[in-house]
């Protein structure tokens, strides 16, 4: 078993995770993601599905368990720069300019200036804001603040990209036109994507996978493999095989609660 | 502001000079009242406690002594010595509120255990330790004025290393995240992330600054018996006041003026550094 953990993109074995508050995040997880997936994590809040994500980056420690990162500890990993993460908040520092900001990991990677601008300007061009390289990020509308983030966690060519529920801030239009540039995006770079969403359109429409998360204590209670022919596009999410993938994600999620809803007396409503 | 230039421009000194003019309004006017109606509180009026503006401004031009410079030259003199006081002490105070900030931010123990010393080395009257200092320094052989410029610092230091410290703590969790996930250095994220996150909270310490270290070197100069600046102005024309009571006015103008300068050096340095988006300037 564990000799194909090699080969994998990433290998969460056994992980769990209890805070030091003594709330228990994870328990047990276990999952295998190949080079060149598109997995989403979708979930009720608190079911930890960025716990996980953050766990893959090394940026929070699992209380037990193990995860690989292209065959090596998580931590190896990271500091080897093989992935980029984008959050819900492009966190971009206001203090540079939108070509600073997706310079930013290169000039720690101790990029030469020119192969730096040679690569900002790819990257732009790219995510589609070409002539904005000396914009301030305030001056950015949301979506596009969210693709300089995209760009810059893409700039140094990370086999693995985390995506902590990149869209949820946007309005439903700008959400889709991104989700089909990242597609894009996606088949150009070949690169691995880990996505945590809020949203079961969003992860059918993206994914070769949705992981399907319950919560308290959040574990995986199922994975729907995503069989819609690529590439996709707007007219995927009219597809019926579409509506059907997200009805058993819908399905997944609704069996995927422990507790029975409450059920309120005087309207027989379910939350 | 839209509008045309020019008379935004003439809009902006017409604001600016509202201030003054109602200042020497209210000056006048409360002369003028009091010494009609002879109240005499809380204190008699007269030329001796309330010299008319015009005199003050005409105080300038009058020779100090006779046969001697002007008034006017004799403080620009001061105030140049006064100012490289400040200035001196400003850089010094600075450089140490900014050192000790990025000490305290990365060194939690440390931040209880000398934060309640820092705060309380600001509740020692300066006037009390400005004669050790200038006395124990001066046996050293240190310059006097490097002695005040020392003092100033006292007062410099404390608003840039609390201000410091909180903006070095402001980033939030992603933004440091974000670092990390490039494997970033604890040095590189200071310079790269919490430096430059803290500089709006560090200009406004430095306009607080700007004019603490004004105040610093006047009041250190006055127990020091340092007599080129106006810290030793302010004491010689205090000892005349009843007979020239218009120099210390002149003297107090001058000092109020150069804290304006130094505090608007400031601001023009925060325009030229700080580039942030317009709603998160402190």
């Amino acid at each position: 078993m564990s000799v194909d953990a090699g080969s994998k993109a990433v290998s969460i074995r056994g992980v769990s995770k209890t805070f030091r508050t003594g709330t228990t995040a994870l328990v047990d997880i276990d999952l295998e993601v190949e080079p060149g997936e598109f997995v989403s994590l979708i979930g009720p809040s608190g079911c930890g599905k960025s716990t996980v994500l953050r766990i893959v980056g090394d940026l929070v420690q699992p209380s037990a368990g193990s995860v690989l990162v292209n065959g090596k500890p998580a931590h190896r990993a990271r500091l080897d720069h093989d992935y980029g993460i984008v959050f819900q908040d492009a966190v971009l520092y206001d203090w540079r300019t939108v070509a600073k900001n997706v310079s930013l990991p290169l000039e720690m990677l101790g990029w030469s200036r020119a192969r730096r601008k040679a690569r900002v300007e790819e990257m732009l061009e790219l995510v589609e804001l070409r002539g904005f390289e000396s914009s301030r990020p305030w001056q950015l509308s949301g979506g596009m603040q969210q693709r300089v983030s995209i760009a810059r966690a893409l700039s140094f060519d990370p086999s693995l990209l985390l995506m902590d529920e990149p869209f949820g801030a946007l309005d439903e239009m700008t959400r889709e036109r991104l989700n089909l540039e990242l597609l894009q995006i996606w088949e150009k770079a070949g690169s691995t994507v880990i996505f945590v969403t809020h949203s079961i359109p969003e992860a059918v429409f993206l994914s070769t996978r949705v992981v399907v998360m319950s919560s308290r204590p959040g574990r995986i209670a199922d994975v729907i493999p995503v069989d819609l022919p690529r590439p996709r596009g707007v007219a995927t999410r009219e597809d019926t095989r579409f509506f059907e993938l997200v009805t058993a994600v819908r399905e997944a999620l609704a069996a995927g609660r422990v507790e029975a809803p409450p059920r309120s007396l005087a309207t027989g409503e379910v939350y | 502001m839209q509008g045309g230039n020019g008379s935004g421009t003439l809009r902006k000194l017409a604001t600016l000079l509202v201030v003054p003019v109602a200042l020497i309004v209210l000056w006048e006017g409360y002369k003028w009242l009091w010494q009609t109606t002879g109240w005499g509180w809380p204190f008699v009026v007269n030329d001796t406690t309330m010299p008319h503006v015009y005199s003050i401004l005409q105080a300038f031009s009058q020779p100090t002594t006779t046969g001697g410079p002007p008034l006017i030259q004799s403080l620009l003199h001061a105030a140049w010595f006064t100012m490289k006081e400040a200035i001196a002490g400003f850089l010094l105070g600075g450089v140490i509120g900014f050192g000790l900030a990025v000490l305290l931010a990365h060194v939690r123990l440390l931040e209880r255990g000398l934060l309640p010393f820092v705060v309380g080395s600001q509740t020692v009257p300066i006037l009390a330790i400005a004669p050790m200092v200038v006395i124990g320094l001066g046996s050293k052989g240190v310059q006097g004025w490097k002695s005040v410029a020392i003092l100033a610092a006292w007062l410099t230091f404390f608003p840039v290393a609390i201000n410091t410290l909180r903006g070095l703590k402001s980033p939030d969790r992603r933004a440091v995240e974000l670092m990390q996930s490039y494997a970033a250095s604890q040095w590189s994220i200071l310079w790269r992330l919490r430096v430059p996150a803290s500089l709006p909270y560090i200009f406004t310490a430095l306009k607080i600054s700007a004019t603490a270290s004004v105040i610093g070197a006047i009041i250190g100069e006055t127990p020091a018996s340092i007599q080129d600046g106006l810290g030793g102005a302010i004491v010689n024309f205090n000892q005349y006041y009843s007979l020239q009571p218009t120099f210390l006015w002149a003297t107090n103008i001058i000092c109020a003026a150069m804290g304006l300068v130094f505090f608007g050096l400031v601001v023009i340095a925060e325009h030229l550094v700080v580039r942030r988006a317009p709603e998160n300037v402190v």
